[in-house]
Order: structure tokens, then C-alpha cells, then sequence
């Protein structure tokens, strides 16, 4: 659920359920995303091009 | 034929040997795989949960299975947030049978919910107040993490990682894992204490209820450190267990001894808090809701002290004071029965919170509510079971789970210094091929 939806309430539990997941997924998001941008630019390179 | 995906160095078996082995287990997956289609298309009459047992032996299950993948947290929190080097050993079969448990609680979840194709509705339409709400946040997030952390030994494999891109994606996501370890310690902390929250808070059912801190009852606490403790002896247990089918030595004991001795004193702490919480829960808790400890042990074909007894001392204690022993580490048997006693000491537990919690009366004129589980219950909870030993089949097969396996099972001695000299080969690379034979690559 996100702020613009209908069901969104401006309360504690709210945020803090919501909130923490949101994190979780930014972390997550973030990490992975991280992982496969510099990957790409690694090969771009020629990183890793000399791994049998 | 498919010896050019096994990994260097390592003895495999034959690919008959190994597709009957698939076939077998694969039979059990089948038959599981029909009740979970029955489950699907007639709906849950196909069980035997009724409106006393809304909740019964699937979630039984997701308790048990979350509770014994919890080696893949704890583990990964030792080697990554604590740093014991050693533990770099065991840690992607953890994170394997992490990944296992996982997958296979979140299959179980989506028969039990009747209508999977509303399984999104928890996220969209969250309740905010209900701890299973935490809990689905939680596992659905910890999950995604065990993939990023099994992504990378998929990665490995021996052909994939020829392609460049494959082979630094695994290198950046191993140089970042300590981030997504650090997430899946944070959430598996609250999923797996919400789980325990859940029969805490049933201030209705005073077998379930307990006091504690703030919002969160005891049960909260004694959930995440009963799967700190169990679920590396899990993740040992199966470890041996491979051990004993591929007749190989595939983890060094100093590793194993490390994980046991950890284990050893957090099941001991546990079971001291446990057995206070129950002194408190049996004097102070239950009498103050109207009931006495026996009220809870008796008058019934199944339940007696004897739960108790069994799931505190025989598969708590014993096996906590067998793994703190040097000794008891060492020897073999002695292992063996502990890391045994405790996975069964948390899968009874959560028995005891999820299963007798209900079958207790709460009222003067309600008699036990017992429960037996259908056949299609039991298929769809053995499906995981088989599921689990396919994957770890494949990855044994054609990943590097085990990083000391090479060394631990040297393929063929080495050649004498004459023999060497005369077959010497031209190239590095045509060195390391010329080790082995294909057959035995």
C-alpha cells in the first residue's frame, strides 16, 4: 500500500509497517541494482573477459 | 554428458545413477503436487481444518521450516556481522537450505490460503495491526534476499561463469553481501519473534499467552532465539546427512565444531529461558486466567506432561548440554543425536504454539478439540520435502557448494615427477583440463 491509495491513513502503525517494508525493499532494490549497473560496466571494460 | 557443468576437481556420480535418484524423489513431488492441485481446484474441504483449526499442520510447517532455515540468518550474521572466517566453509549450504525452507514456507502459504490468486491482498490491503501482516512483509523480503545470496552460487556454475557479465555479477554481489546479509538478519529478527508474538497475545487462550516487554510477549523473544540456536543445527544435521549419502568428507570438523559449539550455548541459553518462562507461565500466568498447569497435560488421547518434558528436556537440554562439551562435539554419535534432538525440539515446539494452543478448552463446558490431518495435508506438507532434496541434488551436482570438497576428496593422486615430465602439457589452461579425465570432472 502507498500513501496515494484510498485505504492510506497517516498513523503509527501505518508507518512503521509500511515504512519498514518499504526500506527493506529500498535496501534490497538498491543493492541489487548496484550489483548489476556495475557489473554491466565491469564487462563494458573487459573485467572478467579473461575468466576461463 | 553433462560433465562439463560439474564443477573442477569434484566426483560425481553417473547421470543414470543420478536421474533415477531425480525420478525417485520425484514420484513424492508428484504426489504432492496432486493434493495441492486438489486443494486448489475443490477448495479447503480437502483438509480437515474445521472452525477450531483454522490454523493446523500447514502452518505447523511454515513455523517448523521457517525455524530450521534460520541457520541461513544466523550463520550469515556469524560470518558476515561477527566475522568467524571459518564459517565462509558452510555458509552457501546454509543459505541453500535457507532458501529451501523459505521457498517451501511460502508454497505451503499459498495452498493454505485457498485463493492464491489474492495472496497479493496482504500487501495491498495490509492490516496494520496484526503481526502475521509483519510476518508476511518479512518473509516475502527475506526471501527475495536468500535468492540474491543463492544467485551468486548459481552464477558459479562452470559455464555460466565463462560469461563475463555472469562472472562479475557474482564477484560484486559476494563483495556486497554483507549488506543483504545485515537485511536478512534484521528481518528474519522480526518474522520469526512475530511468529512467536502470535500465541503470546492470545490473552483468550491462557495455553498461548504470555507477559512481556512493551507489545511484545516472551514469546516473541524465545521464537528467534530457539531458531538462532536450532537452525544451524539443522543446517549441520542435513550437512551430515549429505555426507553419509555421497560417502564424502565435505566440511572439515574444525567448521562443524564451530557452528555446534555456537549452537550449543544458544540452545542452553534458550532452554533456561524457556524453562523460566514456563515456571512463570505455570505459577503466575495461567492461574491468574483461571487454569492450572495440569488442566493444560490432561483429560485427553494425546497431550500429556510428557510434551513438556520431551520438548524442554530430551530435545532441549540434552542435546544444548552435549553440544557445549568438547567432547560430545567430537564424537560422532553424540552429534548426530544432538543436532537430531534439536531440530525436533523446535519443530515440537512450534507444534505446542501453533497445534495444542487450539486443542486446549477454553471454556468449562468445551471438551479437547483433537485433529488428525487428511492425506492431502500431509501430501502438500511432504511436497516441500521432496522439493528441497531435488534442489540440493541439483546444486550438489553442478554448483560449488562446498568449497573444502576438492581438497577434503582428492580426485586421483598425484602423477610421479617422470610421468609428468613426459605428458607434460603445453599450456596452463591445458594443465588443469589434463587433471582429470572428463568422466571424473
Amino acid at each position: 500500500m502507498l500513501p496515494f491509495s484510498f485505504e492510506w491513513i497517516w498513523d503509527m502503525s501505518h508507518l512503521v509497517f509500511h515504512g519498514g517494508l518499504w526500506y527493506a525493499l529500498s535496501i534490497i532494490g538498491m543493492g541489487i541494482t548496484f550489483c548489476i549497473l556495475k557489473a554491466a560496466y565491469d564487462t563494458y571494460k573487459g573485467k572478467g573477459s579473461h575468466h576461463p | 554428458m553433462d560433465s562439463a557443468l560439474i564443477p573442477k576437481g569434484v566426483k560425481r556420480c553417473s547421470i543414470g545413477q543420478f536421474i533415477l535418484g531425480i525420478g525417485l524423489v520425484g514420484v513424492v513431488l508428484l504426489w504432492g503436487v496432486f493434493a495441492m492441485l486438489l486443494c486448489w481446484l475443490k477448495g479447503l474441504n480437502q483438509t480437515n481444518m474445521n472452525n477450531a483449526y483454522g490454523f493446523a499442520m500447514w502452518i505447523w510447517a511454515d513455523l517448523a521450516v521457517i525455524a530450521l532455515g534460520g541457520g541461513a540468518f544466523f550463520t550469515g550474521f556469524l560470518r558476515y556481522i561477527i566475522g568467524k572466517d571459518e564459517l565462509k566453509n558452510i555458509i552457501n549450504y546454509a543459505v541453500l537450505i535457507g532458501f529451501i525452507c523459505y521457498s517451501s514456507a511460502l508454497l505451503i502459504l499459498a495452498i493454505d490460503v485457498g485463493q492464491p490468486l489474492r495472496g497479493w491482498f496482504i500487501f495491498w490491503h495490509a492490516n496494520v495491526h496484526s503481526m502475521l501482516t509483519e510476518v508476511a512483509f518479512c518473509i516475502t523480503c527475506y526471501f527475495g534476499v536468500l535468492c540474491i545470496e543463492y544467485v551468486p552460487l548459481v552464477l558459479e556454475n562452470r559455464q555460466i561463469d565463462k560469461v563475463p557479465f555472469f562472472h562479475n555479477l557474482s564477484h560484486n554481489m559476494h563483495e556486497i553481501m554483507a549488506i543483504f546479509a545485515a537485511t536478512g538478519t534484521f528481518l528474519s529478527f522480526f518474522h520469526q519473534g512475530s511468529l512467536g508474538g502470535v500465541p503470546g497475545v492470545l490473552f483468550g487462550r491462557p495455553f498461548g499467552f504470555r507477559e512481556g516487554v512493551f507489545i511484545w510477549p516472551w514469546t516473541f523473544f524465545l521464537f528467534i532465539w530457539s531458531a538462532a540456536a536450532a537452525g544451524p543445527c539443522f543446517t549441520i544435521l542435513v550437512t551430515k546427512i549429505t555426507e553419509a549419502v555421497t560417502r564424502k568428507k565435505l566440511v572439515k570438523d574444525n567448521v562443524i565444531e564451530l557452528l555446534a559449539k555456537i549452537s550449543g550455548w544458544m540452545l542452553l541459553t534458550y532452554s533456561i529461558a524457556k524453562i523460566a518462562d514456563t515456571w512463570q507461565w505455570a505459577t503466575a500466568t495461567a492461574p491468574s486466567k483461571g487454569f492450572n498447569l495440569m488442566d493444560f497435560y490432561s483429560n485427553n488421547p494425546l497431550y500429556g506432561i510428557w510434551v513438556l518434558i520431551l520438548e524442554i528436556g530430551i530435545c532441549g537440554v540434552l542435546p544444548a548440554i552435549i553440544l557445549v562439551s568438547n567432547k560430545g562435539r567430537k564424537t560422532a554419535g553424540a552429534l548426530w543425536a544432538a543436532v537430531i534432538l534439536a531440530s525436533l525440539g523446535v519443530c515440537l515446539n512450534r507444534w505446542v504454539m501453533v497445534l495444542q494452543v487450539l486443542a486446549v478448552p477454553v471454556l468449562p463446558f468445551t471438551n479437547w478439540n483433537m485433529y488428525a490431518p487428511s492425506w492431502q495435508e500431509v501430501a502438500t506438507t511432504i511436497l516441500p520435502v521432496a522439493y528441497g532434496v531435488i534442489l540440493i541434488m541439483f546444486s550438489y551436482r553442478y554448483l560449488p557448494i562446498f568449497p573444502q570438497e576438492q581438497e577434503l576428496n582428492p580426485v586421483e593422486p598425484p602423477a610421479p615427477q617422470e610421468q609428468q615430465a613426459v605428458s607434460k602439457p603445453e599450456t596452463p589452461s591445458d594443465a588443469q583440463e589434463a587433471e582429470l579425465k572428463p568422466a571424473e570432472a
